[in-house]
């Protein structure tokens, strides 16, 4: 009992390392540094930008059309005379939404998936993973796009289409992690004292999920804002006049010899937004990293 | 090696089985018939339409009609494209798609591999800075931005390559490059970890010790362990790949299978989109078996699991 006490405590002791601390080590990257700034830096110019300008983003003006970058047109117009500062920002709205919003559906299906079969374990457990490796053989785009033909175009359906499939690495993370756990001395010694499942599971097992959860989860954000941007480019997601980076990297690609800033403007925003996510990510795994 | 084909073998059956049921499944499930059109045909006609492609039988004959046909190769006619059948346009456009792929999967290897040893070798170097900031570079710039990107430097400024068309050998190079330099980018940075937790080992200590010179403990005594993570990433890559080729093949104008999957996702052509799934996941699931295989050779301690 002794023994079990001691061991709890240095597991308390782990997880309530001062928060102040653990901030400040993961700034002292400079991947997590520039990361965040860059982030935060588009998040903010897509969120509040579009307030401070006079620019519609549907109403078209034809007798425009698409003008160079100007005082008054930023990033100039696309080709419906529409100001592409204001598309981009709003489209940035649409990626960077369904990006966390897939990527809450993702986590929601891959952690209670995943810890459902490593903690039933058995049959149930090979059952569950079974069916895991026999999705993760498809190509996910192939999926997204085959349910976004059969269930219609709609944002909703195309978040929720993306994080259905997103979730499949979170659920063999998560299902090991729970397989490791589930036999610690604490967790057992839990067992024994009449601790029901459900509670088992949320205060000893998820607790320490926690940090695969959130480094999975930072690098899902990229990879879903990629897909969304694949399937808009291929003209199945977003519908016009909405917008996301996707959607309007194709506009673009379409009249780039005539009208490169329709492509440049969208894309620098996409790749800069997916470039500081992956340092963001990178720097998350290497901070939670034991080995280090 | 003859028991672990056998047994990957018995694991990829039924998984063929399981998304071959799935799509049918989905095809009778979708509102509204192939046939709907703007203007009602007439019972007589729907019905001899229904006959033609066996849609008046129950529902189990048509299913094992169906499954049987698959075994077969034969994925049906095509909604769209009267007169032909599914298999016919992939028969005629996947050789393309797949020689487009073999393009992109060398400029993936040749350039993510020797980015990535380069960077293990200056390794805490300035170098390595430069090569690994490459691959993140690579890794922000998919397709659909690096294939215009490219375009738009070297065919409408430069004027070196064609904009569009898969007609000569020039034709190849944008198109491979747009598809594979992403890969290539998560390649180096496989490579380099990889090769970084081999020089660790003792042995490679032992081997520089006895005064190997360093290309060759690269060479013979590094790589091949050092690209298992490699080999194991070929398997999501070419299913990425395939995915890239949809966006590629559509922005290069490529005959090949994956503009013809976005027309047909486009059009509605319900047996197409269904057939090349089925085609496609096939085709995964082999390249997943050679991947197995390939590891399974490289590294033969994995064999026990």
């Amino acid at each position: 009992m002794i023994k079990v006490k001691l061991e709890k405590e240095i597991i308390l002791k782990k997880t309530q390392a001062s928060a102040p601390t653990q901030w400040r080590s993961f700034f002292s990257s400079a991947y997590a540094r520039i990361g965040t700034t860059l982030f935060l830096g588009i998040l903010i110019a897509c969120l509040f930008g579009p307030l401070f300008l006079d620019h519609s983003y549907e109403s078209t003006q034809l007798e425009l059309g698409a003008q160079a970058p100007s005082y008054n047109h930023l990033f100039g117009t696309d080709t419906l005379g529409r100001d592409l500062l204001i598309r981009t920002l709003i489209g940035g709205r649409i990626s960077i939404l369904i990006g966390f919003l897939a990527t809450v559906v993702a986590v929601l299906i891959g952690v209670s998936y995943g810890m459902i079969a490593g903690y039933v374990g058995n049959k149930t457990d090979a059952l569950m993973m079974r069916f895991v490796d026999i999705v993760y053989a498809l190509p996910f785009t192939i999926i997204v796009i085959l349910l976004t033909v059969l269930l219609g175009r709609s944002l909703i359906l195309i978040f929720l289409a993306i994080g259905a499939v997103e979730w499949l690495t979170l659920a063999r993370i998560v299902r090991g992690e729970t397989r490791n756990l589930k036999t610690q001395a604490y967790v057992e010694a839990a067992k024994v004292n009449g601790l029901p499942h459900h509670k088992i599971l949320s205060k000893h097992i998820l607790k320490n999920l926690i940090s695969p959860i959130i480094v999975f989860a930072t690098l899902t954000v990229p990879s879903v804002i990629l897909l969304e941007s694949i399937i808009s480019f291929l003209g199945l997601g977003v519908q016009a006049p909405l917008a996301s980076w996707g959607s309007l990297i194709n506009e673009g690609a379409q009249k780039f010899d005539i009208y490169p800033w329709l492509l440049i403007f969208p894309s620098l925003f996409f790749s800069l937004t997916i470039l500081s996510l992956n340092f963001i990510g990178d720097a998350l795994r290497d901070h939670f990293d034991p080995s280090k | 090696m003859a028991q672990l084909i056998l047994r990957r073998l018995f694991q990829t059956i039924p998984t063929l089985w399981l998304i071959a049921t799935a799509t049918f499944i989905l095809l009778q499930l979708i509102p509204g018939g192939p046939f709907d059109q703007e203007k009602p045909v007439t019972p007589e006609v729907k019905r001899l339409i229904e006959a033609h492609y066996g849609m008046d039988k129950p529902i189990h004959e048509q299913y094992l009609q169906f499954l049987l046909n698959r075994l077969q190769g034969d994925f049906g006619p095509s909604y769209k494209y009267a007169g032909w059948d599914v298999d016919e346009i992939i028969a005629q456009s996947f050789p393309i798609s797949l020689e487009l792929g073999f393009y992109a999967l060398l400029v993936a290897l040749f350039v993510g591999v020797p980015l990535g040893i380069l960077a293990a070798i200056y390794h805490g170097k300035r170098m390595e800075t430069l090569f690994m900031g490459l691959a993140l570079i690579g890794i922000c710039l998919p397709a659909f931005v690096l294939g215009p990107l490219l375009l738009l430097v070297f065919s409408t400024e430069l004027g070196w390559f064609n904009t569009f068309g898969w007609n000569t050998p020039s034709d190849r190079v944008l198109p491979a490059l747009t598809l594979g330099l992403f890969y290539a980018a998560f390649v180096a940075r496989l490579t380099r970890s990889g090769t970084l937790d081999v020089l660790k080992n003792p042995y490679i200590q032992t081997a520089r010790a006895k005064g190997l010179k360093e290309h060759r403990i690269i060479l013979v005594h590094t790589l091949k362990v050092a690209l298992s993570p490699v080999v194991s990433y070929l398997g999501p890559a070419v299913a990425g790949m395939i995915s890239g080729s949809f966006v590629v093949e559509t922005l290069f104008f490529i005959p090949g299978l994956g503009s013809f999957f976005v027309n047909s996702a486009f059009n509605r052509d319900d047996t197409m989109v269904m057939g090349t799934v089925l085609f496609y996941a096939a085709l995964i699931l082999l390249f997943n078996l050679i991947v197995d295989l390939l590891h399974a050779w490289m590294n033969p301690r994995t064999q026990r699991d």
